[in-house]
């Protein structure tokens, strides 16, 4: 049976962690491999870099930064953040990242999933959404760039196609719950699970230990993604672990 | 001296930076010329099978890698690369594979016996069941989590290959091995403590170096 996996995401700029981390006990808090190695050690399952370069500098750095990740650690990682075509996809995967995260680029130009799916495998794509509830709509709607573009796509449908194009896994952000630390989005995250049949991992949200807990039994989500929780060091992966383990999780 | 078999369809990156982890010389070589002479070889692989299938054969790969295995060289086939070892494959029709493994590669079917469907891939930390502790490869490793992530599965109904399995729905040959030719559906590179430990006895135990 597989185990519940745990993600912390790094938001990464010009080489640099970014969002103000609180880590004490390393040499260099902003270094993206420093902190990685530290979550990998307290039990990490996978990590998540995003890219928010801004420049060519920034995204040619990014490169630099994810062959010092799989030159190190031996925990599979995604890489999301500007990546727009077949090229960038293969230059990613091929200096080490497992996975790379798609997502304005998707909606944009969705045919890029396919692409990435024929020549390396649906495992090695991974759809990012953002979604926002919206009361006309009635539903939860897509939201590219960062969450500042609204698209015409509903969440579960766009989640659909983006599988029926070859998606791996959907990364699932709530707009609504991101940052608030209240839980994460159990009926959105209910409403994709629902339709797609490959991994949701489950993000935006998560303020507690009891959060994971519930997103894994009431939704029975693949993976949970956090961010600020980990980096101020409110909890960590192992405090959310052992947790889990003591109420019959699966975790590694 | 290991010899990475380099066909154009590798994460050769993570592999070669896991050997120099361990301090195992290695190199990488596109054309069986440049990786005559080694000591064990691994065939790394990620990607479609029929693809890779035809990169081998482009790359004059397929009767190098049998005739070393046939000799007895070691050689360690990782995710596609294990695939690729045993008869055949329907990933993208039937397509022949190396025929070095009994069995053939089908896609996970997505619903379990009893009709409820189930997620592919299969993709995360699962835990092995290990068949065959005192094989040289599974020296130290123990039922422990490796990272999965293949929506294509080994199925042969010879079990005296199968050194360590996973459960999925259906039984996944997770590492096999006959003799001086190994194999594990995950990356080992990629899988933490167990993963490393294999390399590092397929390295420093099967290959003499």
């Amino acid at each position: 049976m597989l185990s519940k996996r745990i993600i912390p995401c790094l938001d990464v700029k010009e080489g640099r962690v970014v969002k103000g981390i609180q880590f004490v006990d390393i040499r260099d808090a902003g270094d993206p491999v420093e902190l990685a190695k530290v979550y990998d050690e307290q039990g990490a399952d996978e990590l998540v870099f995003l890219d928010i370069s801004a420049s060519h500098e920034g995204k040619k750095t990014m490169i630099d930064v994810v062959r010092q990740v799989a030159s190190e650690l031996a925990i599979p990682f995604t890489v999301g953040g500007g990546i727009r075509t077949l090229e960038d996809i293969k230059e990613t995967l091929r200096n080490g990242a497992d996975k790379v995260s798609l997502n304005s680029s998707a909606v944009q130009r969705p045919e890029l999933i396919t692409e990435g799916a024929d020549y390396f495998g649906s495992q090695c794509i991974v759809v990012a959404i953002d979604a926002r509830y919206d009361e006309e709509l009635g539903t939860w709607r897509v939201y590219t760039h960062g969450g500042r573009t609204p698209t015409e796509w509903k969440v579960a449908d766009w989640a659909k196609e983006a599988v029926r194009l070859g998606a791996g896994e959907i990364l699932l952000t709530s707009m609504n719950q991101d940052g608030e630390k209240t839980g994460f989005d159990l009926p959105l995250l209910k409403a994709v699970q629902e339709v797609v049949t490959v991994p949701v991992i489950a993000s935006g949200g998560a303020g507690s230990s009891e959060h994971f807990y519930d997103v894994f039994t009431e939704v029975d989500a693949d993976a949970a993604l956090a961010a600020s929780i980990f980096h101020y060091k409110e909890t960590s992966v192992q405090n959310v672990k052992a947790y889990l383990k003591e109420k019959g999780v699966v975790v590694r | 001296m290991i010899g990475i078999i380099d066909y154009g369809m590798g994460n050769l990156f993570s592999v070669s930076k896991a050997l120099e982890r361990i301090d195992v010389p290695y190199k990488m070589g596109e054309r069986p010329d440049e990786l005559e002479g080694c000591d064990g070889y691994i065939l790394p692989g990620v990607g479609a099978f029929p693809d890779a299938m035809k990169a081998l054969e482009e790359h004059g790969f397929i009767s190098f890698i049998k005739e070393k295995v046939a000799s007895g060289v070691p050689l360690y086939g990782i995710c596609l690369g294990m695939q690729l070892l045993f008869e055949s494959s329907e990933e993208g029709g039937d397509t022949k594979g190396l025929g070095l493994f009994p069995g053939k590669i089908e896609k996970f079917p997505g619903v379990d016996e009893n009709g409820k469907p189930y997620k592919v891939p299969h993709m995360g930390w699962n835990k092995l069941n290990v068949h065959q502790p005192d094989q040289e490869l599974m020296h130290n490793v123990g039922d422990e989590y490796v990272y999965f992530v293949h929506s294509f599965v080994a199925r042969t109904d010879e079990e005296s290959i199968l050194y360590a399995t996973a459960d999925y729905h259906v039984e996944v040959p997770a590492i096999v091995g006959k003799e001086n030719l190994v194999a594990s559906q995950f990356h080992p590179e990629k899988s933490g403590r167990a993963g490393m430990q294999l390399l590092e006895n397929f390295c420093k135990v099967m290959v003499k170096q």
